[in-house]
């Protein structure tokens, strides 16, 4: 087993008589992106403040590289701590200084760059976070997710090794909450960090994450892969995660993974064996370029939409859906038979080039300069299924089978002047 | 019968300690402020030396002159209007009282003496407390309260190295010249009611000013100013940087208790530190 990156034993930390963490003992992989969820005032932004150093625990140990902070000397904690960067939940950007000052800041005043070599990093990490036009800005003259991006490229601008993000998409809208954390596991990806997230944003993040960590009651009572969390019978699972997944369903239309495989549990239940049921795999395959030409937001309004279509079409037959991976959706539709779904799937086509594409581009012309359009595939694949078939095989073969079925074709700024 | 008597007793005792308590409660309240003060100078002394350590950091030169330019730059016209008005009031008093001696001729002398010994040094150090104090209290308690100190951190960039130290640099820069802008205005202020409004001879006026102000007591205006400096910078800094710990506030109650300190305590040692250093430099 390798050793992890950082490892709580033990760790108990009060303010005053109030006991917060009462002996957490967790592990943190490298190269991973670990989530730590639980309940508002849990005590999830105290367990990441002590990891960097800005809190330290009353009792127990707290290792890097399976080395004691409390047996380091300064300058290897200084060393140890100069890998990390923390995203605030509340950004704490510097509100006297300009977009470009904040994210310059660490190369300023850690570094012995050049003017010329800061501009460029700079300036680059602001393109690559879509804030180019606010370059010059007070953060006081941005949105919140502006705020976001402000906060995340300067936490990456001086390519640490970790990064903690406490609460990312606190006080975002669904659509940007999404697009922050596509933009995550994006750049986690890309730069090769390990990411530690606080978030109360499931399941989305299970998308995102290689591991979950479930703190409650002052304790760590779960770590684990998004997968091993299905199986975990716990008090936390009714009070977190089952109010949270209530609040998901109603803010998007989607049902979550588990509540998905529930339903679907529910619905082969009340059937005699040998009834079908479809599955469909849907897919956006240019996702990643929207993401690189038109940026997140784009990507999530996409999704968003396509989740709308795909509940409007199917929803009416009984079927229900959920997000499998970031840019895939499995629709089950019971009682149904293939021929059937090809039809709805036409009619779905049709109705989702001609208003969605429609309402899709209406968002984007403000954001699609000329000559940079993206048109996006629709890929899906269909299979059927039997109560007594393996739910993840029938999804493996609806998976095999995806082709193109339709083009969201791009509509240029210029047309619209027309 | 017994159980009443043991529970008279009790009461009784009760009472007493109660009573033992309200007649203690006095020197209760008088220790703990006192260990309280003990330790708020000790964190403040420490706070101090720590900052002083980073003063010759890197890139330090470009932050302290811009905290010259807030600190002292920016204070120099109030400097001069409070400064130019003190003297003509000083002129003013000095000649009405010495006249009843024939004494006028010694107003340029006692209005210089009191302005470089005593009043530059001390109404400058108010006037920056005033103006830049509080808003130095202030800014860093908005930086404390809102977590740009601990982004500082995760950064891996000294907060005292970045926001306190070219503050208290700056502070010994600017105390001094500005305290010098004030006696020399101070003067000029003397001068314009003396002799322009009372008619007072000017050679007299300046002769006596050049005939009794020595050397030593520009110097020792400018240890007080320097002085001072160090109170005010440190008080300041302190107050505003442990804007959070406070327990009488939190969020933006907190900065704003901790600016009226930093400046209700930074006036309350001007005064004290004057007169102890005022007495060591007699």
């Amino acid at each position: 087993m390798a050793i992890p990156l950082i490892e709580f034993k033990n760790v108990t930390k009060r303010f005053g008589t109030k006991t917060v963490l009462d002996r957490v003992n967790l592990q943190i992989y490298e190269g991973e992106v670990t989530t730590i969820i639980g309940l508002s005032g849990s005590g999830k932004s105290v367990l990441l403040k002590q990891m960097i150093g800005l809190m330290k625990p009353e009792e127990g140990t707290i290792l890097f590289r399976g080395k004691p902070l409390s047996e380091m000397k300064k300058k290897e904690i200084i060393a140890s701590f100069a890998q990390m960067s923390y995203m605030f939940q509340d950004n704490a950007l510097f509100d006297s200084m300009t977009v470009y000052e904040n994210v310059a800041l660490p190369l300023v005043e850690t570094t012995n760059l050049g003017k010329a070599e800061i501009d460029r990093r700079v300036l680059a990490r602001i393109e690559q976070t879509e804030l180019g036009d606010a370059v010059h800005k007070y953060p006081s003259e941005l949105s919140g997710g502006m705020q976001k991006r402000v906060a995340l490229a300067r936490a990456l601008i001086t390519d640490p090794r970790i990064v903690l993000f406490d609460e990312p998409t606190s006080g975002q809208d669904p659509v940007r909450k999404n697009a922050i954390l596509t933009m995550i596991a994006q750049y986690q990806r890309k730069f090769g960090f390990t990411a530690i997230l606080v978030s109360h944003e499931i399941p989305d993040v299970y998308f995102i994450s290689n591991r979950i960590l479930a703190l409650y009651d002052r304790q760590i009572v779960f770590q684990g892969t998004p997968e091993e969390l299905e199986n975990f019978d716990h008090p936390f699972k009714d009070e977190v995660i089952y109010s949270l997944e209530a609040l998901q369903k109603e803010l998007s239309g989607l049902y979550s993974k588990r509540q998905f495989e529930i339903l679907n549990r529910v619905q082969m239940k009340r059937k005699e064996m040998g009834e079908k049921y479809c599955v469909i795999i849907f897919a956006l395959e240019e996702l990643n370029e929207i993401i690189a030409k038109l940026g997140h937001d784009a990507a999530q309004e996409a999704i968003h939409a396509m989740g709308l279509y795909v509940d409007k079409h199917f929803g009416s037959l009984g079927g229900f859906s959920t997000r499998n991976r970031l840019n895939e959706f499995i629709t089950m539709v019971p009682y149904s038979e293939l021929a059937d779904i090809q039809v709805v799937l036409q009619d779905f086509i049709k109705d989702f080039q001609e208003k969605g594409n429609n309402e899709i581009w209406a968002l984007y012309r403000k954001l699609v300069p000329l000559g940079q359009c993206v048109d996006l595939s629709i890929l899906a694949g269909v299979a059927q299924g039997r109560p007594f078939d393996e739910i993840d095989s029938v999804i493996e073969s609806a998976r095999s089978q995806q082709k193109e079925i339709g083009r969201l074709r791009c509509i240029e700024r210029r047309r619209e002047k027309r | 019968m017994a159980i009443n008597e043991t529970r008279q007793n009790r009461l009784e005792n009760e009472k007493k300690q109660q009573e033992d308590i309200l007649l203690l409660r006095p020197f209760t309240l008088i220790g703990r402020s006192v260990i309280n003060g003990v330790n708020h100078l000790g964190a403040a002394t420490i706070f101090l030396c720590l900052a002083i350590t980073k003063i010759f950091g890197r890139k330090q030169l470009f932050k302290t002159l811009q905290q010259v330019y807030y600190i002292g730059a920016r204070s120099m016209t109030i400097i001069m209007l409070v400064s130019l008005f003190t003297g003509m009031v000083l002129g003013l008093q000095s000649y009405h009282a010495l006249v009843k001696f024939g004494a006028q001729g010694a107003v340029g002398s006692l209005v210089s003496l009191s302005l470089i010994m005593e009043l530059g040094p001390v109404l400058t150090a108010i006037m920056i407390t005033a103006r830049a104090g509080s808003a130095i209290a202030a800014e860093i308690g908005i930086q404390r309260i809102s977590e740009q100190i601990d982004a500082l951190h995760t950064m891996q960039i000294n907060p005292l190295q970045y926001l306190v130290s070219p503050k208290i640099t700056a502070a010994f820069i600017s105390f001094p010249l500005l305290t010098a802008v004030f006696d020399l205005v101070g003067i000029i202020g003397g001068y314009i009611s003396g002799v322009i409004l009372l008619g007072l001879n000017a050679g007299v006026y300046t002769h006596s000013v050049k005939a009794y102000v020595e050397i030593s007591d520009i110097t020792n205006g400018f240890t007080k100013a320097i002085v001072f400096a160090l109170i005010v910078s440190t008080v300041c800094c302190y107050q505003g940087y442990f804007a959070h710990m406070r327990t009488d506030g939190r969020g933006a109650k907190a900065v704003g208790l901790a600016t009226t300190s930093a400046v209700v305590i930074s006036c309350v040692l001007i005064l004290v530190s004057d007169y102890i250093v005022t007495s060591l430099l007699m």
